[in-house]
């Protein structure tokens, strides 16, 4: 139990901040089939987020709904991994942060599905088809884009680089977690080494393992993130909307 | 998904049984069949006959150029509007005030863009490309509604778009259900059920935001007083001034005057306001009862055409993120047409092999 409420909340911060981030992408996208699926896989995010953080609620019993918690936490209360946080850059850059998510996202519910915790297996059995599609869909890119043209080559490898490193963090060791994130590292490691290989890109050697995210230790991004996220919400204490 | 969790009636009142009509009235002309044209017969007589009889014209049938003419340019424009109509609601999905809003506006704007892709799709059985229409686009050769070119400011004005330029645009769009262009009737009737979900939630965070605090009923009056006049103007000129109207109505494109348009859509917000408990900007609007309709203040027209040449608050900026976004998104599609070429490429010799 007293794992249960940390657990369910970074997993709820995973998903908000990931929506937040991929509807940026609204009105932005390379094509206009992109835009709609860009908004989808963000609804997605956004849609587990709200039944994670309302659960995460009721597990903590201070009275916090979803939006209390959205809203009204700064930063540092914040339990998300540090992936999800970073800025969008290219669309290179956020197909390769979809496909690290998403490959750690599908085992993730997989093992949710199958938890004793009722209602953290009913949302990981809704979640984990939605995660299938994400993946799905960040494979078909990256691979378009690492076998294009030489310039979606360069940057699609130059994207992977960039994000690679913030993987580790995902799969460190909660071994009184419904779901030990440990134990996905190998089937994670499975999915993008064979999309990669597919794709004519390799893994970069990473000298450093940044981490932070679950202790509320964060990037520079996530305040600006929040600070626009919350800013109207903020402003009306109390308010309903 | 859109909620039915908030009192009151149904905001788009009786425009959704409308666009019931027309669907069935679509269907019952299709049961009626039509004869095809003779050989050697006189087409432009038939297409006339086709059109007196309410049946609808296909993209096989021939059709007088200036009718193909009209229309691309009308369903373009309209696609166009959809896309660039986009940005304004965009403009507050990173900073919806609550999880729920924010799922609901994200899902809207993505509504706008698939109604974008019907449009373009039944421009193109009109014999013209998306990538054509999409160019003029940016070249400023065609053009987009210029209520878009007005900015959203805060978040009620999310509620005012939703509820006055979703409101207009239903008004002006469901005799559309009923254009004599099967493919553009038939769209039309699909965005226009979900505009009425639009509405109808734009209406439902106005109708929030107007019985909660103090600085919440301000918000929403302020964004009232920014949108009526505008949304007013989404009718186009008076039907004296409108270069296009005679001969749209003969085709049956048009089923109604710009003027006659505005009316019905002032007709039906004078009570929706009232149980908003909003007030209309407009010192001159009373009931008449001679004309059994509301008289009103016409809005601005000048300013309609300043916005409608360009120099609206936004048209620069509008114009420079769909551009934006278009050139910042080449890359991408040159790849993956480049792969989409590469697995052709194999898949063919798999084949020879």
């Amino acid at each position: 139990m007293s794992e249960l409420f940390p657990f369910t909340l970074a997993l709820g911060d995973d998903a908000l901040i990931a929506a937040q981030r991929l509807a940026e992408w609204s009105t932005r996208a390379p094509e206009m089939e992109e835009d709609i699926a860009l908004s989808n896989i963000a609804l997605d995010q956004l849609g587990a987020a709200r039944l994670l953080l309302s659960y995460a609620g009721e597990l903590e019993g201070a009275g916090r709904d979803e939006d209390a918690l959205a809203y009204l936490r700064d930063d540092r209360e914040f339990r998300n991994c540090l992936l999800v946080e970073l800025p969008n850059g290219d669309f290179a850059v956020t197909m390769a942060k979809l496909l690290v998510l998403s490959a750690y996202q599908v085992p993730l519910y997989t093992a949710l599905a199958g938890c004793p915790d009722e209602r953290l297996a009913a949302i990981g059995g809704k979640a984990r088809k939605e995660s299938a599609y994400h993946l799905d869909h960040a494979a078909l890119w990256v691979r378009r884009l690492g076998d294009g043209t030489e310039e979606s080559h360069r940057r699609m490898q130059a994207g992977i680089d960039q994000v690679w490193a913030y993987a580790d963090e995902l799969f460190a060791a909660r071994p009184d977690a419904p779901v030990d994130p440990a134990t996905l590292r190998s089937e994670f490691d499975d999915t993008v080494t064979a999309v990669l290989a597919e794709a004519t890109l390799t893994l970069p050697e990473v000298g450093w393992t940044p981490a932070g995210g679950r202790d509320g230790v964060h990037t520079e991004h996530l305040s600006y993130l929040l600070a626009e996220m919350q800013v109207v919400h903020r402003a009306h204490p109390g308010a309903r909307w | 998904m859109y909620g039915n969790d908030f009192p009151g009636e149904d905001a788009p009142g009786g425009l959704l049984g409308e666009v019931e009509a027309a669907e069935a009235a679509l269907r019952a002309a299709a049961e009626r069949g039509r004869a095809a044209a003779e050989p050697g017969s006189d087409l432009a007589a038939y297409f006339a006959e086709v059109v007196d009889a309410d049946q609808k014209i296909e993209p096989r049938d021939w059709m007088p150029e200036a009718y193909r003419r009209t229309l691309i340019r009308q369903i373009a424009q309209h696609a166009h509007s959809e896309i660039i109509g986009m940005q304004p609601e965009g403009n507050w999905i990173s900073r919806a005030p609550s999880l729920k809003r924010k799922a609901i506006l994200l899902a809207k704007v993505q509504d706008e863009a698939g109604h974008g892709l019907y449009l373009y799709a039944a421009a193109e059985t009109l014999g013209v490309s998306r990538d054509e229409l999409v160019d003029l686009l940016l070249d400023g050769r065609q053009k987009y509604s210029s209520i878009f070119n007005y900015p959203t400011l805060s978040w009620a004005d999310v509620g005012a778009i939703g509820w006055l330029v979703d409101g207009a645009a239903i008004v002006n769009q469901v005799p559309l259900c009923r254009c004599s262009y099967g493919p553009y009737a038939r769209a039309m009737i699909r965005v226009c059920k979900e505009e009425s979900f639009h509405q109808r939630q734009g209406y439902e965070i106005l109708h929030t935001l107007a019985h909660g605090t103090a600085a919440q009923k301000a918000m929403a009056q302020d964004s009232v007083d920014r949108w009526w006049y505008p949304s007013l103007a989404m009718f186009g000129p008076p039907d004296g001034d409108s270069t296009h109207s005679a001969q749209s109505m003969a085709w049956k494109i048009k089923r109604f005057s710009n003027d006659e348009l505005r009316q019905r859509f002032v007709d039906m917000c004078v009570g929706q306001a009232e149980a908003l408990g909003l007030r209309l900007p407009d010192p001159e609007l009373r009931w008449n009862d001679e004309r059994q309709a509301y008289d009103f203040t016409q809005p601005d027209y000048d300013e309609l055409m300043r916005v409608i040449k360009g120099n609206g608050p936004c048209n620069r900026q509008r114009m420079e993120h769909r551009r934006r976004a278009h050139s910042e998104g080449a890359w991408v599609r040159e790849a993956a047409a480049a792969y989409a070429a590469k697995r052709a490429v194999k898949e063919k010799e798999k084949v020879a092999a």
